[in-house]
């Protein structure tokens, strides 16, 4: 009993620490933010250019915002499909002597640096992706998305493709964790209604997945979503607000952070640590969506609390 | 409709242990034939080399042959998925998919080869959870979960969705042993009217659900640990009950088996 309460008091005390912790970096960001934004003489939501530093300044999150999104919901459109199939591959399909060193060389991707993707991505990714975006364009033009003006390259789709690698190993590895744990019952239970081995996995490993699935996919959000270096070598950082993917151009709120901080006076420091917090609102609303979203499937549907 | 099956010299190996040793039996169609013997004698693993489960496990083969109505279950040209179509299986824990809904789970094998024959389910589900026995107890919540149920309704539950398919032959592995009295007497009765269009197979520990349900007793025994389990006999189950022709039976039947 007396242990008991040893621990819950320890364990309590370390639940307060965290959130004074997390409500200490939210105030000291909101006290640095608010001045630059009384200084700014544009609509902070709705103003694409980011000039906080001149006279007046003038700055704005629409730009960032929308390139933010655009490139992580697209990083995961692509990484969600291959990291999925390849846990699949890895739990389902391969011999144990393949999906062993598989496996490991998948986490591997998660242990190259950022900035190492980045060059990757600058020097390497950005010359080859030039013929299939010029392809895209001429044969997907027509959709607004894929419409260019024949110049590629650093563009939001080559951004894209570097992130959906980078979260790639993060998204096959929580899943392929929750499909190792299918009961065996389940799969039995397929198998003996005579189900092929797709059909088995529909029925039994990808429903038992799912929640697993959503909150891979909630990580490497996240982590597209902040993904600085990587993001801020690859794309020529402009603000134009653009849903043109293949052309060169966008921004992201964190790759603007690390291009612009270091220039930055007062006014504009706080201008971007107010970005900041934009995207810590970004990360928080994802979160909580995928919380409402697996919650909503226990409850409907049953499955073990 | 319903299928005999045949066993000849059947060994049965996980990895490199000889886990049943020359099985050769047949069962009968239309027929209930019960399993016996103590645990890990063999009678699960016979079951599932019948409807091609054994080789799900890793390193599992079979040796012998199986013919179900003279066609050879382990020819290399049969589908083992095919196979498990006719010849359904019931396990001993219920396992309804949990994030289905009693609906969703009988109508789940029927969606696996719904593709290839393209029928309609509503009055098949009904059709299957009447036959079951369940439809009355779940017709005002088909589209609730299904692990929502009681454990005896969820086993019923499961023969609902082996039988939709509409198999020759249900294996049944314990089915009761998870069950209180009331359900396993729910799901003998159900296994006697089953009986009129199945071949039914079940392995089953309690002797009196045996000597109550099956017309034929197989009885399975293992020399010691580590030792290959093997039929001792079949017969009649009054036979097998009252007057075994080896010992052995005779001492297991009556409880006095060391
Ligand atoms: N998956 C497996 N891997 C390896 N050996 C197994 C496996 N399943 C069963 N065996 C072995 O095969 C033998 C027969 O087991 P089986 O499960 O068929 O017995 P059983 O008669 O069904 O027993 P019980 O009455 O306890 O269910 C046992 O020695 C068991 O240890
Ligand atoms: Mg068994």
């Amino acid at each position: 009993m007396r242990g008991d309460r040893a621990f819950r008091l320890v364990v309590t005390a370390a639940g307060i620490v965290v959130l004074m912790i997390l409500a200490a970096i939210t105030i000291f960001l909101i006290v640095e933010a608010v001045p630059a934004l009384r200084a700014d003489r544009a609509n902070f939501l709705t103003e694409r250019h980011w000039s906080p530093d001149e006279n007046p300044p003038r700055f704005g999150i629409a730009a960032l915002a929308l390139g933010t999104l655009m490139t992580s919901v697209l990083a995961l459109l692509i990484a969600l499909p291959v990291s999925v199939g390849t846990a699949l591959f890895l739990t389902q399909y391969a011999p144990r002597r393949v999906s062993v060193p598989l496996g490991y060389l998948v986490d591997l991707l998660a242990a190259v640096p950022s900035v190492v993707y980045g060059l990757w991505g600058l020097i390497v990714l950005v010359p080859h992706l030039i013929p299939l975006s010029a392809f895209l364009a001429d044969h997907l033009g027509f959709i607004p998305v894929f419409a260019s003006n024949q110049t590629y390259g650093r563009s939001v789709f080559a951004a894209s493709l570097v992130l959906s690698v980078m979260v790639l190993p993060i998204i096959a590895a929580i899943s392929r964790e929750v499909f190792l744990t299918t009961p065996v019952e389940q799969v039995e239970a397929a198998y003996a209604l005579g189900a092929t081995r797709w059909e088995m996995i529909r029925t039994a490993v990808l429903p038992h997945g799912r929640p697993g699935l959503v909150s891979a996919a909630v990580l490497g959000l996240g982590r597209a979503l902040g993904e600085t270096i990587a993001v801020a070598l690859v794309l020529s950082a402009n603000f134009d607000i653009s849903v043109h993917i293949l052309t060169p151009g966008g921004n992201t709120i964190a790759a603007n952070i690390a291009n612009a901080f270091g220039d930055a006076g007062t006014i504009g420091r706080g201008a971007l640590i107010a970005s900041g917090l934009v995207l810590f609102a970004f990360t928080l609303v994802v979160n909580l969506l995928a919380r409402a979203v697996i919650v909503r499937h226990r409850n409907t549907l049953g499955a073990p609390r | 409709m319903a299928q005999r099956i045949e066993m000849s010299g059947v060994h049965a190996y996980y990895g490199s242990t000889l886990a049943v040793e020359d099985v050769s039996l047949t069962i009968q169609e239309r027929h209930i034939t019960a399993f016996i013997g103590p645990s890990g004698c063999g009678k699960t693993t016979v079951l599932r080399t019948m409807n091609r489960m054994h080789e799900l496990v890793l390193g599992a083969r079979v040796e012998g042959k199986i013919l179900l109505d003279d066609e050879d279950l382990y020819d290399p040209g049969v589908d083992p998925v095919a196979v498990r179509r006719t010849i359904g299986m019931v396990f001993q824990k219920p396992n309804p998919f949990p994030t289905m809904t009693v609906y969703q789970n009988v109508a789940a094998g029927l969606r696996l080869n719904g593709a290839r024959r393209g029928r309609g389910s509503d009055e098949l589900v009904e059709q299957a959870l009447r036959r079951a026995n369940l439809w009355d107890e779940v017709k005002d919540r088909l589209h609730r979960p299904g692990a929502g149920l009681s454990g005896g309704q969820q086993q019923r539950l499961c023969i609902a969705r082996a039988i939709a398919v509409e198999p020759e032959v249900l294996l049944m592995d314990e089915p009761c042993s998870a069950l209180d009295p009331i359900s396993t007497l729910a799901i003998e009765d159900l296994m006697l009217e089953l009986k009129e269009r199945f071949t039914i197979v079940i392995v089953t520990h309690n002797m009196a659900q045996a000597a109550r349900v099956s017309q034929t007793t197989a009885f399975f025994t293992i020399a010691g640990a580590g030792q290959p389990g093997r039929l001792v006999e079949m017969g009649p189950t009054a036979t097998i009950f009252s007057t075994p022709s080896q010992k052995t039976t005779e001492d297991y039947v009556t409880g006095r088996f060391g």
